[in-house]
């Protein structure tokens, strides 16, 4: 029941900003998204939807690619796109 | 001296609570501890008000309303049909009033000291507008020897100057000056 | 310094003036009205740079000073009754994301019926919230706490908001005379706001952020602590007030009125310390052995202070102006349980709910009661 005294700030102030980013969430996922590069449009409805901000663009081929660190699997790039670019697969743990 | 309670009873919208902070201000520049403050009703255009004032040599801890007064001020004669202005007032305490009527006239008040005087005639003649409430401090002056002439001038001016109505505060200090001549 | 008769709400805003304070989120209620006109006056005239925020309600008021606190601004607001209700979401906010700010409370009764005339309703109410909360009895009173109240809330052992209230009408409607002290003098009391985090672009850092259950009765503990430790700055501050201006009260915390050698005390918070010290003053020359303990402080409460304050009296009479409806006067509660150990009764009094006014006799009737072994306190009408 006696738990350590955390160190804590005044007022409970975050001063490292940013810190949520060494808060990897990949491991969530159960279904792995896809992308198929030939399929791809570029139309970017999967950036624009993706809750977790996990798909990236890339500045000079305009390619997009997913950031496992983040993606949680929820799949709403999959059901959104509008050619069928993403699909989805079992993660494999 | 011991302490001085004065109340001073008006219509709303003539005054009174802005004659009872003068009459502190002019207390203070006699020497005197001086408090000032007014019995909040449910205040309108017309409606009997009540405002207070306390003076005294030493400091002021006090902070219960008036209730044996000293001193009464009645701006408006009609108000002493409509409240009791005497109420509590003290013995031998002094009523000033403002009146077209003759002392023997105010029935009502006998048993105290009461001065009757024309303060809207005076203000109608100085000012050229029925405001008695500052005109009304000059029969106040006279009569209790508290506070000076010289005091209440610099009190109006103090008060008028501040919200940058210098015209206003002459002719207050001349209807004052001339309440103070005609009060006997 | 200069002395002149002015309204107590003048007092206070002049204090204000005087404090440098940069951003006044306002929203005018009665009593408290009087305030920011004077401040919205001084704004306009030049005479304090500050950011006058006409907002749309208490609530936003509160949340404003947040927002401008967090950046490191001096902050100020004032309010009354149902406005400091509106208010109180925004309360423990500010408290715990410890943020140093200063409002003024003109005290006015909570409705219903509806009343604008003075008790102790709102801001007691309002004591659990990591407010410190001074209570000031005169105009000299509620100028001087502003500025005391700052210093003690920017303390880097404090950073705590602190309330100064005083009494609708009986205070805040009043004219008498007031020591104003000079620019200078309260520049060299009060230097700048130096806060410990404040929003900055160039440095970012997060605000406000979740507490989970691990961490979140960590940070009550040490919002308890910052509380505790304020009484010494209290102390420290109203004594350092005192050097800088010839002005204190008390030992900054509670305010004794010949206790020493005093059989009978009354205890309340307020202007009714002033007629109290009226009526002792009479009593005194009948030979009573009567005294005043004024609760300058309400929170963080004096203990300590208050049991030494207490431990030569056979009797005392706490008067509340508000009331715990279901239980009893808030003060009561607090003085009875400080003293639990003590040999002494102490009675309740509620008085002077929502404007009744309280007078020398109320006091005279208080002593007699306490004299004559009365055990049990009552409503005063």
């Amino acid at each position: 029941m006696a738990e350590k005294k955390m160190k804590i700030n005044v007022g409970a102030v975050i001063t490292l900003p940013g810190s949520s980013r060494n808060y990897k969430t990949g491991a969530w996922r159960v279904f792995k998204p896809k992308i198929l590069q030939d399929k791809c449009t570029k139309c970017y409805q999967c950036w624009q939807t993706c809750p977790d901000a996990a798909i990236r663009i890339d500045e000079k081929t305009g390619r997009v690619s997913i950031d496992y660190d983040y993606c949680k699997g929820c799949l709403i790039c999959v059901s959104q796109c509008p050619v069928k670019a993403i699909e989805k697969e079992v993660e494999k743990k | 001296m011991a302490l001085i309670e004065i109340r001073i009873h008006g219509r709303g919208g003539q005054g009174a609570v802005t004659s009872s902070q003068v009459l502190a201000i002019a207390a203070f520049h006699s020497g005197k501890q001086s408090q000032a403050f007014p019995n909040f009703g449910v205040e309108r255009t017309g409606a009997p008000v009540e405002s207070y004032v306390r003076i005294d040599d030493k400091p002021i801890n006090l902070r219960q309303h008036v209730y044996d007064p000293d001193y009464v001020i009645v701006l408006d004669s009609s108000l002493i049909d409509a409240v009791d202005v005497t109420n509590g007032l003290q013995p031998n305490g002094v009523v000033i009033v403002n009146t077209d009527k003759r002392t023997e006239q105010l029935r009502k008040l006998s048993g105290f000291k009461v001065h009757s005087i024309n303060i809207t005639k005076i203000a109608l003649d100085v000012i050229g507008k029925p405001f008695v409430n500052i005109a009304a401090l000059g029969a106040f002056c006279k009569l209790s020897g508290l506070v000076s002439l010289e005091a209440l001038d610099k009190a109006i001016d103090e008060l008028f100057s501040a919200r940058g109505k210098v015209a206003v505060a002459e002719l207050n200090k001349n209807a004052a000056n001339a309440v103070f001549e005609a009060t006997e | 310094m200069s002395r002149k008769v002015i309204e107590s709400s003048d007092a206070v805003a002049l204090a204000v003036k005087l404090c440098r304070a940069q951003v006044c989120p306002m929203y005018p209620i009665t009593p408290s009205t009087h305030i920011p006109e004077k401040i919205s006056e001084y704004v306009a005239n030049g005479e304090l740079e500050a950011e006058m925020i006409d907002v749309e309600s208490e609530h936003s008021a509160a949340s404003a000073v947040i927002g401008a606190a967090a950046t490191g601004s001096r902050t100020f607001t004032a309010t009354s009754s149902q406005g400091l209700a509106l208010m109180f979401e925004i309360l423990p906010i500010t408290s715990g994301m410890r943020l140093p700010t200063v409002m003024a409370v003109a005290n006015r009764a909570l409705s219903a019926p509806i009343n604008i005339w003075n008790d102790h309703s709102d801001s007691v109410s309002a004591r659990d919230q990591g407010w410190i909360q001074l209570y000031a009895e005169s105009s000299q009173e509620s100028l001087d706490s502003i500025i005391q109240a700052y210093k003690i809330s920017e303390n880097k052992n404090v950073l705590l908001p602190a309330m100064v209230c005083f009494d609708g009408y009986s205070l805040t409607h009043v004219f008498e005379p007031v020591d104003v002290p000079s620019q200078k003098e309260v520049d060299a009391f009060l230097p700048g706001f130096k806060p410990l985090h404040r929003l900055d672009p160039k440095k970012p850092l997060t605000m406000g952020p979740i507490g989970f259950p691990n961490s979140f009765m960590f940070f009550k503990q040490q919002q308890q602590e910052a509380m505790l430790d304020s009484i010494d700055v209290i102390k420290k501050t109203n004594a350092e007030f005192k050097k800088a201006f010839g002005r204190s009260y008390g030992d900054g915390l509670l305010d004794l009125y010949q206790i020493d050698d005093a059989e009978y005390a009354v205890i309340g918070m307020g202007t009714l310390c002033g007629t109290a010290r009226v009526a002792i003053d009479k009593l005194r020359q009948q030979g009573k052995k009567v005294g005043l303990i004024k609760v300058r402080c309400l929170r963080p409460f004096p203990e300590k202070e208050l049991q030494n304050a207490i431990k030569d009296l056979q009797a005392a009479a706490v008067i509340d102006k508000h009331i715990s409806l279901g239980q009893e006067g808030p003060l009561f509660t607090d003085i009875r349980s400080a003293v639990y150990c003590n040999d002494i009764s102490i009675n309740s009094y509620i008085a002077g709910l929502g404007g009744r006014d309280i007078t020398v006799k109320h006091f005279e009737k208080v002593f007699a009661d306490l004299e004559a072994g009365k055990q049990k306190g009552e409503w005063l009408f």
